[in-house]
């Protein structure tokens, strides 16, 4: 089964859900709903043999609205294809439903993704900091956030 | 009947077999493991965020320093991304892959030489340990030999390799193989029939094909249950498809299944490599594509293109097109990924690293709960973590 199989499947089932594919360099990118990202991964999983969840993390487009976009990789061990799933999250409401309870993996994922990039998955089962220490302030990844420090003014950058 | 209550221990981050800066906080019933939770990101360095900052040449020296047992894997992971990024991973040299294949074996060895020896003697078998070490050091001779540098190697280059081959090392290195084989029986000798090596490991952190896919374990670890899934038959990269290797794999789910799996393995890149210097023929080692590639020094002091070249990637960077890319590599330890995306400016938007360690670690509570104290130690001896992968 090809990427575009799957992507047509989840066309036909979701519908609406589903606000744009893209493709780079062979790999597909669906970006779905927030609010449906469990019932799409479940789905995925369940019918469509995504079985394994590679990867997950978060894009910060500082400037841009909606300012996050989470980034799930998926793959099929079966067929040996992956998927790449992405939902925006806005950052007035940078909350998304877990998906820990499609894949145990996203577990310590999501901790990842909250820690240094601040956002918040609801009912997640284990919500605290993974990478940083407990009482840290602030996320890292940001791009509002100093390379050099949380004291620091922003890095410039050496090319500009 | 009495209710007793639990203890809880700390483990690590300093204690010997957490093989770094891993810190476990253990309850313990007595002797039994009733709860594990790792504590992770002491060796934290901001790998991801220091790329945001960094054009795409400059990035290469920082995935060395991820999983430092076996830093060629990651720079090929990591090239092999940007390659795709610029659209060159067709014009890569057969001299070129074909010397990646046979320096990502070699380092995939490496790196299961020192799981042996680390996981043998953190169970208490000095032997073994001397002798991997034995070994390494002529794979870190070899390292030396090529790049300089004998941990991190810097050694493969976006649309290549840094530098040919030297001379005579095609001998030393096949030399070296032909003698592999008789060490890796050597060591199955010190261990497989001793019978505290089977008491200790026979049983031992047991964890089915279905946990590890849900949990996301990946390589070795989920070869030993039973997992048939290797990147390198099932994604070829690097012209992985061009070789003849078994991919070894064991229905056994303990750790005792995983370190015949690993053994098995060694044996594999043996083979591998001795297919790649069979392979191996004169030639470019370097995409042709100038705007990308860094020159050679010869050219960069000899012509003046190769100049312009040098200045341009050096100050400015290459420029991809926007978009993003995903790439995993076989490592030693699992699936190690590296997403790109880029909005085309000559540095990475966004780095996300997909590091193998880090998820497989986190099958370990579900790998050593209910089981002995003891046992942690052979579990975190056969996950094969690296905390610098960890934290990152």
């Amino acid at each position: 089964m090809s990427a575009q199989v799957a992507v047509d499947k989840l066309k036909a089932k979701f519908g609406e859900t589903v606000l744009a594919v893209s493709e780079f360099r062979g790999e597909t990118t669906v970006v779905v709903k927030k609010d449906e990202i469990v019932a799409v991964c479940t789905f995925l999983k369940k019918e469509l043999g995504y079985n394994f969840l590679t990867d997950l993390c978060a894009i910060d487009y500082l400037g841009q609205a909606p300012r996050f976009m989470m980034v799930y990789q998926l793959y099929n061990i079966g067929v040996h294809q992956r998927l790449r799933i992405k939902a925006a999250v806005e950052e007035d409401d940078a909350r998304i439903d877990t998906v820990s309870c499609v894949w145990a993996t996203a577990n310590w994922l999501e901790r990842e993704c909250y820690d240094l990039m601040g956002i918040v998955f609801n009912n997640h089962p284990d919500p605290r900091r993974i990478l940083m220490p407990d009482d840290w302030i602030g996320h890292p990844l940001r791009k509002d956030y100093p390379v050099q420090g949380p004291d620091r003014e922003p890095y410039q950058g050496r090319l500009q | 009947m009495a209710t007793f209550e639990t203890m809880t221990i700390n483990m690590g981050p300093q204690h010997p077999s957490t093989h770094g800066v891993l810190r476990l906080v253990l309850e313990l019933d007595g002797e039994i493991v009733v709860k594990a939770t790792p504590h992770i990101g002491f060796l934290h360095r901001g790998v991801e965020k220091l790329s945001e900052h960094r054009t795409y040449h400059q990035v290469l020296p920082l995935t060395d320093r991820l999983d430092y047992l076996a830093p060629m894997h990651n720079n090929l992971g990591y090239v092999l991304a940007v390659e795709k990024l610029f659209g060159l991973t067709d014009a890569i040299p057969e001299r070129a892959q074909v010397v990646r294949v046979m320096m990502a074996e070699l380092t995939r060895l490496k790196s299961h030489l020192v799981w042996l020896a680390c996981h043998a003697l953190d169970i208490g078998a000095m032997t073994v340990f001397i002798y991997c070490f034995r070994e390494r050091e002529h794979i870190m001779n070899f390292y030396e030999k090529l790049s300089g540098a004998r941990m991190t190697s810097n050694y493969f280059r976006v649309g290549g390799l840094s530098a040919d081959l030297p001379d005579g090392i095609e001998q030393e290195i096949r030399k070296f193989i032909d003698e592999m084989p008789y060490h890796i029986e050597t060591y199955e000798g010190l261990l497989t029939g001793n019978k505290i090596w089977q008491k200790r490991i026979q049983g031992n952190g047991m964890i089915s094909a279905e946990d590890a896919i849900d949990l996301g374990v990946t390589g070795p670890t989920l070869r030993g249950s039973g997992g048939d899934w290797d990147l390198r038959r099932d994604q070829p990269y690097s012209g992985y498809e061009n070789y003849d290797f078994e991919v070894a794999v064991s229905n056994g789910c303990d750790t005792w299944a995983r370190y015949h799996c690993r053994l098995k393995e060694m044996r594999e890149s043996c083979k591998i490599i001795r297919q790649a210097l069979d392979k191996l023929k004169p030639g470019p080692i370097l995409a042709d594509a100038p705007k990308i590639c860094l020159p050679p020094k010869k050219d960069v002091v000899n012509s003046i293109e190769g100049l312009i070249h040098h200045f341009k990637i050096i100050s400015e960077g290459p420029k991809p097109e926007a978009g993003e890319v995903y790439v995993g590599v076989e490592n030693p330890k699992g699936e190690v990924g590296f997403y790109i995306v880029s909005d085309g400016s000559p540095r990475p938007y966004r780095m996300k690293i997909r590091p193998a360690s880090f998820i497989n670690l986190q099958a370990l509570p579900k790998m050593c709960e209910g089981s002995l104290i003891a046992d942690v130690v052979a579990v975190i001896g056969t996950l094969d973590i690296v905390l610098g992968e960890i934290d990152r």
